[in-house]
């Protein structure tokens, strides 16, 4: 009947145009790789996060929350999907926990065009921190490039005169490798790209022998790393090349895969188990305590975004909505919210300004592998693409 | 090009190929034999992979876990066949292929019910971590070495049981003309029910194998698949003997591709493009080859019905 043919558009179309007011309830979407060879990273910074709502009292910044859960797959399509359901279908009003910048990439205009922030406990790709930057953006993580630059850094200081690249091909992959080049001052004796997923290293290690590089820069992360260090070891080039990584290959989730191969290898990384405040020692004691095992720098990663998310919605006492009041809340967050990386800042477009440490992989008291702090390597490092964002 | 690369990557190629044939080895019989389809193949080197995980973790030995993860698996197999499978030799290929897909999807779903949707862990054993020195100076993984001498082991086992026994001859028999064979007194029924939990322990050996290498994952079937299937259709249906030349001849084809393609294409290409489009390029390749074989011979290198 033309008559009813009117209403029901007219009535979606007035519910959608629905005006925004203060939020009563946080409800935070959390898209994230929960299953698969990956799927292990996306747990661990779930599980950092839940923890910290959990010490909240269930409450972040003083709001009832929610948190939406669901499982990209490392599919970014699937990613993009999961987003616009949980914008439109279950009208969160935050976002976060993506893994993967590929996924982060793909979902990317889905959340920035229905005005709702994303807290990154992970993936912050150049592409949104660039020329793309935006408002809505917030990472409590890091820029993609910034382990590689601290690995770069790192081998300058131990005098290796050539590498060899590896990373996935992939944005985070690419990344990876331009951050390094940017502060390595040796020669590149080749860059390869792996596939996204890809399991069986033969052919690459059979590469990396023929050419007798001094160094190996490996950023292969979650099952990736499990396989390729394995497969490293086994083929004896543990003994031929110096392995360097960022903090994600060699972090519990790998060692615990690994085991005492890996011990001496040195990584980079924004935070360390062993960090000296009370902030730290607090998180590791709790998440120790609720889940049995050593965090890694996921879970710190995902515990930190919830302080942020935190401190913010009681800055702005609760207008997440409020482009305005909740950005200004988020970029002073980092500087009030007491997190287990110490006291750091928020650069205009998005990115944090903070430490890299070189980590060490040792045996602890109890006989336990544990990436020590060694030394910092970068202070108060900046993004590099923070110059191409127009933001103040 | 040095020789040390050369044999490595020819060891690589080696490794996979004979890998593959576990897997082609068993669908091929089950496709000469019982004119079946089977994409739950794939299912079944899932579930041997997992249970010889399961198995190595309670037990806490790789060569314990061995027998029992082949055996289950065959019994797995055995009792899919009689339940299911036996079924479907009547109908045509499409009700066969919809049938063993559902079997797929259900396999996966109970494996992520029953051991969670990340992967686990499975270790090769403690002596064959690492390396062993070739002649020539090469190291090379001393698990993969391992594999390449089961896979050579499980031909010539599977040649002899073929071409020098009686169940051989059974089975030879089948695949060739099953009315015949039928006709002739064979007990069909058994007969396919055996080849059935033959094809599920090579299923799950090359699981064993592959698990510590590749991932113990959900949906780790369905890759290798695909290529068993181009494996069988260029040997030939049926054929033992085409499933190890068909899958030697794309293990080789697919790792020197892999291996060497990105290299020439680095020539001239910038590093992200050729590392993108080597390994495509290699996957197509092994395509190519089949499109050829079948140009030449429609019926596969080693055709087993005359």
């Amino acid at each position: 009947m033309p008559f009813s043919r009117f209403v029901l558009p007219a009535v979606v179309a007035l519910a959608l145009a629905a005006p925004a007011h203060a939020a009563k309830e946080l409800k935070i979407g959390f898209l994230s790789t929960l299953s698969g060879p990956a799927g292990g990273i996306g747990v661990e910074i779930r599980d950092g996060f839940n923890l910290a709502l959990k010490l909240a009292g269930g409450k972040l910044g003083g709001m009832p929350t929610e948190v939406v859960v669901a499982d990209d797959t490392l599919n970014p399509d699937t990613g993009r999907q999961l987003a616009e359901r949980m914008l439109r279908r279950d009208r969160v009003n935050l976002m976060t926990g993506v893994v993967f910048s590929n996924v982060m990439l793909a979902v990317w205009p889905t959340i920035r065009d229905a005005k709702v922030f994303y807290v990154a406990p992970n993936a912050t790709p150049t592409g949104i921190t660039g020329k793309g930057c935006s408002p809505y953006f917030f990472s409590a993580s890091w820029p993609n490039e910034a382990h590689h630059e601290a690995a770069g850094e790192f081998a300058n200081s131990k005098g290796y005169k050539n590498a060899y690249l590896i990373a996935p091909n992939y944005p985070a992959g690419k990344d990876a490798l331009t951050g390094f080049k940017r502060t390595y001052k040796g020669t590149v004796v080749a860059e390869v790209y792996s596939k996204l997923g890809q399991l069986d290293y033969s052919a690459e290690l059979a590469q990396v022998r023929a050419a007798h590089p001094q160094t190996l820069y490996a950023f292969l992360p979650g099952g990736m790393g499990i396989n390729f260090i394995k497969q490293f070891v086994a083929a004896g080039l543990s003994h031929e090349v110096q392995l360097v990584v960022p903090g994600f290959v060699s972090d519990q989730d790998i060692v615990s895969a690994v085991g005492d191969p890996m011990l001496g290898m040195f990584d980079t990384s924004q935070w360390a188990y062993d960090l000296d405040n009370d902030a730290n020692r607090k998180f590791v004691a709790e998440f120790e305590k609720a889940y049995n095992r050593i965090p890694t720098l996921y879970a710190e990663q995902g515990y930190t975004a919830a302080l942020i998310i935190d401190q913010a919605v009681r800055d702005a006492k609760g207008k997440v909505e409020d482009e305005k009041a909740f950005r200004a809340a988020l970029m002073k967050a980092p500087e009030r919210a007491k997190t287990p990386r110490g006291k750091w800042k928020e650069a205009a477009n998005g990115t944090p300004i903070q430490d890299y440490y070189v980590r060490a992989l040792v045996k602890d008291r109890d006989g336990h592998i544990v990436n020590k702090k060694i030394a910092v390597i970068l202070h108060d490092h900046r993004d590099f693409w923070a110059k191409d964002c127009g933001m103040k | 090009m040095s020789p040390t690369l050369f044999l490595e990557q020819s060891l690589n190629g080696l490794q996979f190929g004979l890998m593959l044939f576990l897997l082609a080895a068993g669908l091929t019989l089950v496709f000469g034999i019982m004119d079946m389809i089977n994409l739950a193949h794939g299912s079944l080197y899932m579930i041997g992979a997992y249970l010889m995980a399961s198995f190595a973790q309670a037990t806490g030995s790789f060569w314990l876990a061995l027998p029992l993860a082949l055996a289950a698996t065959a019994v797995i197999g055995a009792v899919l066949e009689v339940s299911l499978l036996r079924r479907l030799y009547r109908r045509d290929h499409l009700a066969q292929v919809l049938a063993t897909f559902a079997v797929i999807l259900i396999a996966n779903e109970l494996v992520r019910i029953v051991w969670g949707p990340q992967p686990i862990l499975l270790n090769p054993p403690e002596a064959l971590t690492g390396p062993v020195q070739l002649p020539g100076g090469l190291h090379y993984a001393s698990f993969r070495l391992l594999i390449i001498g089961v896979g050579a082991a499980v031909a010539l086992l599977l040649y002899v049981l073929v071409s020098k026994t009686r169940i051989g001859m059974l089975v030879r028999a089948g695949a060739s003309n099953r009315e015949m064979a039928t006709a002739m007194g064979v007990d069909i029924r058994r007969l396919f029910t055996a080849v059935f939990a033959l094809g599920a322990a090579l299923c799950a050996l090359a699981g064993a194998m592959l698990g510590p290498i590749l991932a113990v994952q959900v949906g780790m079937g369905e890759n290798i698949l695909i290529l068993a299937f181009v494996v069988i259709v260029i040997g030939g249906i049926g054929s033992i003997r085409g499933a190890l030349v068909g899958s030697l001849l794309v293990g080789v084809v697919d790792t020197s591709g892999r291996a060497f393609l990105p290299l020439a294409l680095d020539v001239f290409l910038p590093p992200q493009v050729a590392s993108g489009a080597g390994p495509a390029l290699a996957s197509i390749l092994i395509y190519v080859v089949m499109a050829v074989v079948l140009y030449f011979r429609p019926q596969g290198l080693f055709p087993a019905r005359g």
